[in-house]
Formats: structure tokens, sequence, C-alpha cells
């Protein structure tokens, strides 16, 4: 009797956290639902019987999913019916009625690549935070793996200089920066954006704990075998450093994809844009439409979000990583 | 370990050489340096990327702040001018205010609820676990210009989904980012709700670091789910915890996107924060010197709180 309420009540207890964690998931991912939801509503749509366009990106009560999808399948089943009554011209009409849809659902999108080139956008952030991305790995695991691994005079004075701006905000160096840039004559380019973000040293901090995991044995071994310094990091150390140099990878690509303060200060022109950067003014000239604004959104947000779902264990790894104290 | 430590005196016989190195011995220091070049090779690129933009930018402010930046003639020195002209500018005040305003609330907010979440997700089944996981994550990876413009348009006074919400139930609708009384709590509003999803990652991490043999030993004592969560999870967290509230304080302290992409700092300075001001400053005034100052201002109130916090820390271990 007494096992079997026990058990009643744990079955009740896990319900009770499902349904907590399933309300905050809800509200977590709300905000992401209502880009994409608004992103696709229906705007300026017009049926036959409306004397009047109708716009439910704002109607009152919000529509709380795309209408067009709902309505695009009513008109697919009513010309369904219309066909097999026979009746072509009313069939013709939902056809139309489905093409309308379609276009007003997705319309924005389009206008993005055509009139607001986000596809301009989308590379400029691609190519930097590649670029980026493989140089930090490279460099960093550089550093981390001679900081980890080997002994040689001034090698903590280093490390420790290094490690000590960990903690200075970034946006001491903004105006020294700015003058900086300027002066080398590399304002509104690309190189603005790309040295500064190489010079991040988090990885640095991050490649030496990982490094500390590879056995010296092999690194000796290496040596015996009469490799030569680069070819001991490059064929022994670089495979055996792939989940670390992964977590950092993935966290490096995402910082620069993400950055903002910075490149808005240092780029004007738009094709020279990245999409944080071109959001931002897409936003300061279309403050009131909203499904222009939530499609660019909904674009921008993609590529980050199918990457975290492709490297789920590289982002935790990455965390746990990072938060390790010595 | 000691057994490997032997083989590594064996195959590597220069090891007692490099011992060495810890002696006062110009010569031989010049020689270790000689023998290691390649090590010195591989911190190049880096070292070069950091002296260059980090090292010297960072000492450059330190003495920017001191100057009067002028564009055309040489810069002079001010002495402490901007940092007391800083103190003394009302718009100043009222962004240190908000900014420790929007900290004092939204940190430990996020800190216990990250908390409560990992302990509700970690008993589950590993496929639940890796859901709720994802699903509190997803907004931590995507870009903050992307939440920033979707909340907007959620507190939009006309069409928002918020002011149709409140409607639905009767209440009036609010002007959320338009006045200046309710432009800072909506923006604290919206940090709170934006799942932490660092906080949850790690406290899951750590978690599952914690011996299981003291929950049976609790429970063999009678400690029931709650006070074992108060008794031992919560202090063994306590390093986490740490870390992630200084984590989250010097991110915390560095709010600026959503300032910029919802208020710019408006209406009338209601939701001005340092590093808003700091663009401002420098940015759209070019006043370079004093965003300098201000810039330096944030370092120092960063180190008091990473310091107090790294003692803390050592105290713990």
């Amino acid at each position: 009797m007494k096992n079997n309420r026990q058990k009643q009540i744990n079955r009740l207890n896990r319900m009770l956290i499902y349904v907590i964690l399933i309300f905050f998931s809800v509200v977590s991912l709300l905000p992401l639902y209502w880009v994409f939801s608004t992103s696709m509503q229906l705007d300026h749509y017009q049926d036959i019987d409306m004397e009047r366009p109708v716009s439910y990106v704002d109607s009152n009560p919000p529509k709380m999913y795309p209408m067009g999808f709902k309505l695009y399948f009513e008109h697919w089943k009513e010309a369904r019916e219309a066909e097999k009554v026979g009746d072509s011209e009313l069939a013709e009409h939902h056809r139309g009625m489905m093409s309308h849809i379609i276009d007003n659902t997705f319309y924005t999108f389009k206008s993005l690549f055509t009139n607001h080139d986000i596809g301009r956008w989308f590379i400029n952030s691609l190519y930097i935070a590649v670029i980026v991305t493989f140089g930090i790995l490279l460099f960093d695991s550089m550093a981390g793996y001679v900081l980890a691994k080997k002994r040689f005079p001034g090698r903590d004075v280093i490390f420790w200089i290094i490690i000590s701006t960990m903690m200075i905000p970034g946006q001491v160096t903004l105006v020294p920066m700015f003058i900086m840039i300027r002066d080398l004559g590399l304002m509104d380019t690309h190189w603005a954006l790309i040295l500064p973000d190489l010079s991040m040293v988090f990885g640095v901090f991050l490649m030496r704990q990982y490094m500390y995991s590879i056995p010296d044995e092999l690194i000796e071994a290496a040596k015996i075998d009469g490799a030569s310094e680069w070819k001991t990091y490059w064929k022994v150390v670089l495979p055996l450093a792939k989940p670390g140099l992964a977590a950092l990878g993935i966290f490096t690509f995402m910082n620069v994809w993400n950055s903002f303060l910075w490149p808005i200060i240092v780029l004007n022109s738009a094709e020279l844009h990245t999409l944080p950067v071109g959001l931002k003014t897409l936003q300061d000239a279309n403050l009131a439409s909203f499904k222009l604004l939530m499609s660019g959104a909904a674009l921008a947000a993609i590529p980050m979000i199918v990457i975290f779902l492709i490297f789920q264990r590289y982002f935790v790894k990455g965390l746990t990583l990072g938060g390790v104290k010595e | 370990m000691d057994g490997s430590e032997a083989l590594k005196e064996e195959i590597q016989p220069n090891r007692k050489e490099n011992k060495k190195v810890h002696e006062p011995n110009k010569r031989n220091i010049w020689q270790e340096m000689k023998k290691n070049y390649a090590s010195y090779l591989f911190l190049t690129p880096k070292l070069i990327l950091f002296t260059m933009f980090i090292a010297i930018p960072v000492i450059w402010a330190l003495v920017l702040s001191f100057q009067e930046y002028r564009v055309t003639e040489s810069n002079i020195f001010v002495g402490l001018q901007n940092y007391i002209a800083s103190f003394e500018s009302t718009m100043f005040k009222k962004a240190l205010w908000n900014t420790f305003r929007f900290t004092i609330v939204t940190v430990p907010f996020n800190i216990i609820s990250a908390l409560i979440i990992a302990s509700l997700i970690f008993p589950l089944g590993k496929l639940s676990q890796n859901f709720f996981r994802s699903a509190f994550y997803l907004p931590t990876v995507t870009s903050m210009v992307i939440i920033a413009m979707v909340w907007r348009w959620m507190y939009n006074y006309d069409f928002g989904l918020f002011n149709h919400i409140l409607g639905w139930a009767g209440i009036e609708s609010v002007n959320w980012l338009g006045q200046s009384n309710s432009a800072l709590w909506a923006l604290i509003i919206m940090q709170c709700l934006i799942p932490f999803g660092v906080g949850i990652i790690m406290y899951l991490a750590s978690m599952g670091a914690i011996s299981k043999n003291l929950y049976e030993a609790a429970t063999i004592d009678g400690a029931g789910p709650i006070k074992q969560w108060l008794y031992i999870t919560i202090p063994l967290l306590k390093p986490t915890t740490l870390y992630l509230v200084i984590l989250s304080t010097i991110g915390s302290f560095q709010v600026f996107t959503q300032i910029i992409m919802m208020t710019g700092g408006g209406p009338d300075g209601a939701t001005e924060t340092l590093v808003h001001l700091i663009y401002k400053t420098g940015f759209r005034d070019f006043d370079f010197g004093l965003a300098a100052a201000q810039s330096v201002i944030l370092f120092g109130i960063i180190l008091i709180f990473s310091v107090i916090q790294f003692r803390m820390l050592r105290h713990d271990d």
C-alpha cells in the first residue's frame, strides 16, 4: 500500500517537473517563435470577399501562427472540391489565391535579397567568421601547445600577461583601436574586423588547458623518431587535440558571427556589412515594417541555430572546458 | 603517476638541465632560449597580434584617458580632468546607476533560475535532458541583435504581443519602452526571461560530478530531496555559482546591444548604460579622451568585482 502511494507521488512529481520545464521552455523559445511566425505572417492580404486588404501582422487579437498556412490549405481543399464538380473557373480562382498566399507569405524574404542585399551580408559574415576561426585555431593551438608542453625561459611570464588581459573588457580598447585602424587606413574594410578578432586570447587559455591532457610520451616518441618540432605539432599534437579544437572553433565562430559593437563602429559601406550590422541598418530604415524586420532576423538566426543543433555536444564541451579551474 | 615520471626522466635526459633555468645564471638562460627557439617561433604569431591589438591599445587607452584628444594638433595632457568630468556629468551618473540596477536584478535572477532549471533537468532521462538543454540554450546562440529586434516588436505599444496579452486580462496597454519609468524595467524583464543557457549547462556538468554516495548517505539518514538539494547540491555547486556570478556580472556591466537596438538610451537617459554612453561619447561626439576615461572606469568597476570574486574562489579551494 505504502509503496504504491510512494510510486504515485513519484509519478506526480515527475509530471510536475515536466509541466514546469515545458512552461519555461515555451517562455524561452517564444521570442524565437515570434520571429519566425511574424516573418511569414500575411501582410496586405485580400481575398475575393474582402473589401480591402488585411494585415495579420498587426491585427488584434494577434494571430499566433502564420495565417497563410491555414488559408493555403483551405483554398487547396476548395480547389479540389471545385475540380471534382467540374467547375474549372472556381478551381482556377482558388489556385490563383494559393499562389497569391505563397507570394504574400514570403515576399519580404525575396525583398531582403533583391532590395537589401542580405545575401551579401551573409557571405561577409560567413567568410570573416571562417577566416578568423581557422586563424584562431592555428595560432592558439600553437601557442597553447608550447605553453603547456615546453619549458623555456619567460613561458610563465608570457602566459600570465596574456591571461591577465582576459579580465579587461573589450570596450577599453575601442578608442585606441579605432585610432589605430584609422591610421593604418583600414577603416571600413574587413581587415578592421579580422585582425582584432584574431588577437582574442581566450583560445590560448583553453588550448593550453586542453594540451595538458595530451600524454608527453607521444610527443617524446615523435621526437625520438626524428620528427621536427613543426611535424610533431602538426602530425601528433593537433590530431590529438581535435575535440578541444572543435569546441574552440565553434565558440570562435559564434562570437565572430554575432559580434556587433566593433563592426558598427568601423563598417560604413552597405556592401561590407555583416549580418548584425545589416540588421541594425534594416531596423533603422524600416522601423514599422515588422514583417520585413522579422524576416531579416529569421534569416540571420537560421545559420547559428543549425550549427548549434549539429554540433551541440561541442558547445557543451567548450563551456565546461573554459570553466575548468586549475 | 610515479611510473610515468620515471619514464619521462628516461626519454628526456636533458630534463635535469631544464631545471637549471630557475638558477640565476645568465649564460644558461641564454642557452636555454637558443635551444628552445622553436617554442618562441610557435608563440610568435599570437604574440604579435596580442601586442598590436590588445597590449598596445590597453596601455594607449590609459594614456588617452589623461589627454584631451585633438584631431589636428597633438594631444595635450589634462590630468584627471576626463575622470572628473565623467563623475560630474549627470548622464554618466545616470548610466552608472542604470547599469548597476540592471546588474543587481538580472544577475541573481538569472543564476537562481538557471540553478532551479538545471536541478529540474538533471534527474531526467538522457533524451529529455538533451531536449530541454537545447531548448534553454538556443536563445543564447542567437545573436542579441535578433533577440532585441523581436522584443522591441513584442513591446510595441500599439501592436505588440504583450499589450495584446494584457488586453485579454483587461489591463490597459503599457508604453513599455516609451516612458522613462518603465523602459529600464522592460529591459530588465527581458533579460530575466532570456534563459541563462551557459549557466544551465555549467550547472548540469557540475551536478554530474557530485558523488552519488553523498545522496545515498543522506537518504539513509532520512533527508528528503529538498533537504538534499539545500545541504548537498547547493554547497557543492558553490565554485560553479561563483564562476557564473562573475561571468554574468561582467557581461551585465557591458550591456549594450539591447540598448542601441531597442531604446538608444532613451527616453531621456532612462536606459542609458555605461557601454552605450562610451559608444556615444567616443563615436558620436568623437570625444576620445573622455570615452577612454569612461572605459577605464568601467574596467575599474569590473576589476573590483572580479578581485572580490577571485578572493572568494581561492578561499574555497
